[in-house]
C-alpha cells in the first residue's frame, strides 16, 4: 500500500466524521439517526489507520481479497440503514395520518361552537 | 326503523365528487329520515366541501389526501364521539342506493359488520376478466376467513355495528385496498361476525372513477399483496378500546 491511499484512506474517514459530528452539533441530525454513520466513520477509521485489521478479519471469515470485505460490510450497513428509513417513514405517515384526523376532527368542534355561539365565520368555505 | 336512522351515522368518502355528492346527500337525507350525514372530503381541490354543506351534511376536510381508509378511519372516530351506534359506509358518486340502507341495518341484527354485495342476484352490475378472477379468489379466501359465503369482498357500501365501529375507529387500514379486503380480515379476525345482504349497483351519476381499466392487472397483483399482508399480520383485538389512538 503506498502512503498517498494510506492518507486518502485515513482523510476520507475523517472528513465523513467531522460532517456527521458537525451536523450533530447544529443539530441538523438526530443521535438515533447519527449512530450508524458514526460507527460506520470509525471503522474506516480504524481500518484507513491499522490496514493490518483488516487483512487479519478477512482472513478469519476466509476471504482472500480483504478489499470484499470492505465492499460487503459497506453494502451491508446501507442497507440496513435504508431499512430503518423505510419503517421511521412508514410510523411518520401513520402519525402524520392520526394529526390529519384530530386536524378534521376539531375544525368540525370548531364549527358547531361557533354555530351555537353565532359568530360563524366563512374558514374553510374558499 | 327511524329510532335506528337515528342512532346510524352516513359516512361518505369524497374526492373531487362535486358535480355528484350535493344530489346524493340530499338522496340520502330524503330517502332515510333522521339520518345524519358525514362527507369526509379528502383533500379534493375543487368545490367538493361547499356543495356537500349546501346539501345538508356535515362536512370533515382532511387537510391532505389519506385515501378512503384514512376518511372513513375519521368518520369511525367522529361516530364515537358523537355517540352513533352504527356506521354506513356509502360512496358519494352515487353507485350506492340509499334505500338499501335500512335492510343493511337490520342485518345488524345477527352480525357486526353487514356488506352490500353487488352481485348477489340484484342489479345488473358487473365485471369481467382478470378483476372478477381476483374477485372470486378473494371471495373464497375471505369467506373461509370470516367463517361465511362472501361473494362481493371489495364493495364500498357496508354497515358496521358497534362493536366494529370501536375496532375501526382504531384498526381501519389506510393502505390501498384496506379500506375492503384488509378491513375484513380486521374484523373477521378480532371476532366481528361478518355477513352480506343483496344489492343492486346504479351507474356513477357524474364525475370520474378513480380507477380505470388499465389499472387492471395492477389491481389484482395488489388485491392479492393486501390479502396475503392482512393474513399474516397479528390481529387487533376489540379489548384494548382504552388505548391511545
Ligand atoms: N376519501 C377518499 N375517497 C375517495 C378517494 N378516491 C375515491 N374516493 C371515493 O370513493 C368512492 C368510490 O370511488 P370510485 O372512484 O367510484 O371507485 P369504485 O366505485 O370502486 O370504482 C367515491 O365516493 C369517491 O369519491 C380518495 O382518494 N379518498
Ligand atoms: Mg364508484
Amino acid at each position: 500500500m503506498s502512503v498517498t491511499s494510506y492518507v486518502f484512506g485515513v482523510a476520507a474517514a475523517l472528513l465523513t466524521l467531522f460532517v456527521v459530528i458537525e451536523m450533530l452539533r447544529r443539530r441538523q441530525l438526530r443521535e438515533r439517526h447519527a449512530i450508524w454513520w458514526l460507527i460506520a466513520g470509525f471503522l474506516a477509521l480504524l481500518i484507513g489507520l491499522f490496514p493490518v485489521i483488516l487483512e487479519w478479519a478477512a482472513s478469519v471469515v476466509g476471504i482472500d481479497t480483504p478489499t470484499n470485505l470492505v465492499f460487503f460490510i459497506s453494502i451491508a450497513i446501507l442497507v440496513l440503514v435504508c431499512i430503518q428509513h423505510s419503517a421511521e417513514l412508514t410510523t411518520l405517515e401513520s402519525k402524520t395520518r392520526a394529526l390529519a384526523e384530530d386536524a378534521a376532527l376539531h375544525d368540525l368542534r370548531l364549527r358547531k361552537l361557533e354555530a351555537l355561539a353565532g359568530v360563524g365565520t366563512e374558514r374553510g368555505d374558499s | 326503523m327511524s329510532e335506528r336512522l337515528k342512532r346510524t351515522l352516513i359516512v361518505m368518502p369524497a374526492f373531487n365528487e362535486e358535480e355528484v355528492v350535493g344530489d346524493v346527500v340530499r338522496e340520502v337525507l330524503r330517502t332515510l329520515p333522521g339520518v345524519h350525514c358525514l362527507v369526509v372530503n379528502d383533500g379534493s381541490s375543487d368545490s367538493t366541501t361547499a356543495v356537500a354543506r349546501a346539501a345538508g351534511a356535515t362536512v370533515a376536510e382532511l387537510p391532505y389526501n389519506l385515501g378512503v381508509g384514512g376518511a372513513m378511519r375519521l368518520g369511525f372516530r367522529y361516530a364515537i364521539e358523537q355517540g352513533f351506534d352504527n356506521v354506513v359506509q356509502l360512496d358519494s358518486d352515487g353507485q350506492h342506493d340509499p334505500r338499501s340502507v335500512p335492510a343493511l341495518l337490520d342485518a345488524l341484527d345477527r352480525a357486526d359488520l353487514v356488506i352490500g354485495a353487488r352481485f348477489a342476484g340484484e342489479g345488473d352490475y358487473e365485471v369481467r376478466g382478470p378483476r372478477k378472477w381476483a374477485m372470486r379468489f378473494l371471495a373464497a379466501t375471505l369467506s373461509r376467513t370470516a367463517g361465511t359465503t362472501l361473494t362481493d369482498t371489495t364493495s364500498g357500501f357496508k354497515a358496521m355495528g358497534p362493536r366494529t365501529v370501536s375496532l375501526f375507529a382504531q384498526h381501519y387500514p389506510a393502505e390501498y385496498l384496506g379500506d375492503t379486503i384488509e378491513a375484513l380480515v380486521i374484523a373477521a379476525r378480532a371476532g366481528c361476525t361478518v355477513t352480506q345482504i343483496p344489492v343492486s349497483m346504479r351507474p356513477r351519476a357524474g364525475g370520474k372513477p378513480s380507477h380505470n381499466p388499465f389499472k387492471a392487472a395492477a389491481y389484482l397483483g395488489r388485491a392479492f399483496l393486501a390479502l396475503g399482508f392482512a393474513l399474516i399480520r397479528p390481529p387487533a383485538s376489540l379489548r384494548q378500546e382504552a388505548a391511545s389512538v
